[in-house]
């Protein structure tokens, strides 16, 4: 910096090959992140192949070539008529299933999670600590461990295999995460805000619903896409938790796949996946780009 | 008339720690009272205290002559403006305004009236759709103040208002302060731990160390009396000189004699009847020494002295000395023909003295 005049004639050279070296860097980066993109993106390319190929064609090409002939027979198969055990109205029921469990548990457990959250950051009470280390223990519980007692809470509440039941299973076990995103996104919300609207003579409501709310929608949305996905995908508790008519999609695929006599219908199988993956991934497109925004969302100036 | 706000015997703790101990204030409506010390000293507690955002731990508290000790700050008949100011940065200036009158559930047409009439005194009026996050600090400021005086309350509090500022416009809000104080009239509760943010604002200070009030005077009085050494020390700038020394009897009069460093003591002799101990630290601010010849008065003594350091300022040149094993700061004029390392003859306004017990640091006279 000090003798910004003086170019020494090697300097010239010293850049040219530090150019080159940077664009070497940069075209290994690249080379290495398309290496990996292909890595990732194999299985859903054979999924794809495979569920527009005919079941003759599966058997007799390679499961890497592109279909010679292109059917959408085994998508229709998977939504409509593809037997889930006794039943043989493919994976459409379920799918339902799925989109009414799934959108009361985001909704509840992401405004539930908000209050805590605002409690937790902004009225800390004697004890808040401990209670909120309890709260956060839920998000490294393994689920295995709560099936029994949670089957033994639902029978009690006479929601065993039902909807309602398996809202409150997500609702519940989705509490942890969500209050630790809102907690840690209103921490960072100076406390003279709160003071300051008490004096306006807000109480408590009225101050989260006024001020804190419209502050949140970055944090909301990492909220929405984090249990939409925990939700949707999950197995164990749809598996345990549901009874005949109430199962979610992912157990319905899995009926699909397993309980198939006779020749295994991979297209069929494979469509079936793609379809009951279909919406995290439209949630995950549509409002992605507020997910990693939220997640490094920090203070909040004015 | 009835104190606006009178607090007796407050006290607040922590646990086992005491942040607050028999704070006893009140002021009259019109008054401009500051909380001013260190950081740590409770002044800012105070003031939460006084809003009802902290409960208090013991003692009373009057606001406009109602009991307010466990009242909820809503119904404290105060505003508050904060040092970040605190606006809500989802809503635009004109609803950060009246948010708190449509909480009180005032009717529109009187909201819109009293926002027209706050905006215009505040020259914020071209603001009022935008967001907080559109606006500089000063504007900020402005909008902050605003949310107050809608309120119309009995009473104002300041948590350090200019903080946030830079130097320049420090000053100039500052002046819109004591401004917006004369043309309302209101009482007002400034905290801040700048001195001269104290000296120029208040009709009455209040110095506060360690959750304890030090002195409560007017400017003048804390400036030119200061209870003890602290204050002394605080208020001032540069600080004033406390300079230790002996004292004895010589007839009327007190003989006060200086130790300097490799020449003969300085002495002073103050007629005034006081009653002085053997030892004492006598203060002295720098503008009550002068050059020779630049002070007149009655008890202007003079003595030459050896220049340490000479520090031009501009308006005023600062002469540093190294007496009684202090370094003392003279403020003379900017002209002086003061060299450091020279001798020159220096005069002490023995008016302006205050004394202090060494041990105790209370002033003597």
């Amino acid at each position: 910096m000090t003798d910004a005049t003086y170019v020494s004639p090697l300097a010239g050279q010293r850049s040219t090959s530090a150019r080159f070296g940077r664009i070497a860097l940069r075209a290994g980066l690249y080379a290495m992140l398309i290496l990996f993109a292909l890595w990732y993106l194999m299985p859903l390319f054979v999924m794809i192949t495979t569920s527009l190929k005919s079941l003759d064609e599966i058997r007799t090409g390679s499961l890497v070539a592109l279909p010679r002939e292109i059917t959408f027979e085994p998508w229709r198969i998977a939504w409509s008529q593809a037997c889930t055990g006794t039943q043989c109205e493919g994976l459409k029921p379920f799918m339902w299933n799925s989109v009414i469990i799934a959108i009361p548990g985001v909704l509840i457990s992401t405004l539930i999670g908000a209050l805590n959250g605002y409690v937790f950051a902004q009225w800390r009470f004697r004890g808040a600590n401990m209670i909120f280390a309890l709260l956060l223990f839920g998000c490294f519980i393994p689920f295995q461990v709560v099936l029994l007692p949670m089957a033994k809470m639902l029978g009690i509440l006479h929601l065993a295999g039902t909807i309602p039941g398996l809202i409150l299973v997500h609702t519940i076990y989705g509490l942890g995460f969500t209050t630790l995103f809102f907690r840690n996104y209103y921490v960072t919300i100076p406390q003279e805000l709160v003071r300051a609207a008490k004096i306006d003579g807000a109480a408590f409501f009225r101050i989260f619903w006024s001020i804190f709310l419209p502050l949140s929608l970055p944090i909301i949305v990492v909220s929405v896409i984090w249990q939409f996905t925990q939700i949707w995908n999950d197995f164990l508790f749809g598996v345990s938790f549901s009874g005949p008519g109430t199962q979610p999609v992912t157990v319905a695929l899995n009926n699909i796949v397993n309980s198939t006599t006779g020749v295994k219908a991979y297209n069929v199988d494979m469509a079936s996946a793609i379809i009951a993956a279909l919406p995290t991934l439209f949630v995950y497109v549509v409002a992605g780009k507020y997910f990693i925004r939220g997640l490094t969302a920090g203070s909040v100036k004015g | 008339m009835a104190p606006i706000l009178d607090i007796k015997h407050l006290r607040k703790s922590y646990g086992p720690v005491d942040i607050l101990k028999d704070i006893n204030v009140s002021i009259e409506p019109g008054d401009f009272l500051v909380l001013v010390g260190p950081s740590g000293c409770g002044k800012s507690t105070l003031l939460n205290c006084i809003a009802g955002l902290e409960p208090i731990t013991g003692g009373q508290l009057q606001i406009a002559g109602q009991d307010m000790t466990h009242v909820s700050p809503k119904d404290r008949n105060i505003a508050m403006v904060f040092q970040s100011y605190a606006l809500y940065p989802t809503m635009t200036v004109a609803k950060n305004i009246t948010f708190g009158m449509k909480v009180r559930g005032v009717d529109q047409a009187n909201q819109q009236a009293k926002l027209k009439e706050v905006a215009e005194l505040l020259q914020i009026d071209h603001l009022l759709n935008r967001k907080p996050g559109q606006l500089s600090g000063g504007q900020r400021q402005r909008v902050a103040m605003g949310r107050a005086l809608v309120r119309e309350p009995a009473l104002f509090l300041f948590d350090e208002p200019l903080s946030n500022l830079d130097a320049k416009l420090r000053v100039e809000m500052r002046t819109e302060i004591k401004k917006l104080h004369q043309t309302l009239n209101a009482s007002i509760v400034y905290v801040t731990h700048d001195q001269i943010e104290a000296m120029t604002l208040a009709t009455k200070i209040v110095v506060m160390k360690g959750g304890v009030i030090q002195q409560i005077g007017t400017p003048a009085e804390i400036y030119n009396q200061p209870a003890n050494l602290f204050v002394a020390d605080f208020m001032g700038s540069p600080a004033m000189n406390l300079i230790p020394a002996k004292v004895a009897r010589d007839g009327g009069s007190h003989r006060i004699e200086i130790t300097r460093p490799g020449e003969a003591p300085l002495v002073l002799s103050d007629p005034r009847p006081l009653d002085l101990p053997g030892d004492v630290i006598m203060g002295l601010r720098p503008e009550d020494i002068a050059e020779a010849g630049f002070r007149a008065g009655a008890q202007v003594q003079q003595a030459s002295c050896m220049v340490d350091m000479v520090e031009p300022a501009g308006a005023d040149t600062y002469v540093v000395s190294s007496l009684g094993g202090r370094q003392v700061t003279a403020r003379l004029h900017a002209e002086t023909s003061a060299r450091a390392g020279q001798p020159l003859d220096l005069a002490f306004d023995l008016a302006k003295v205050s004394y202090f017990a060494p041990q105790t640091g209370e002033r003597l006279n």
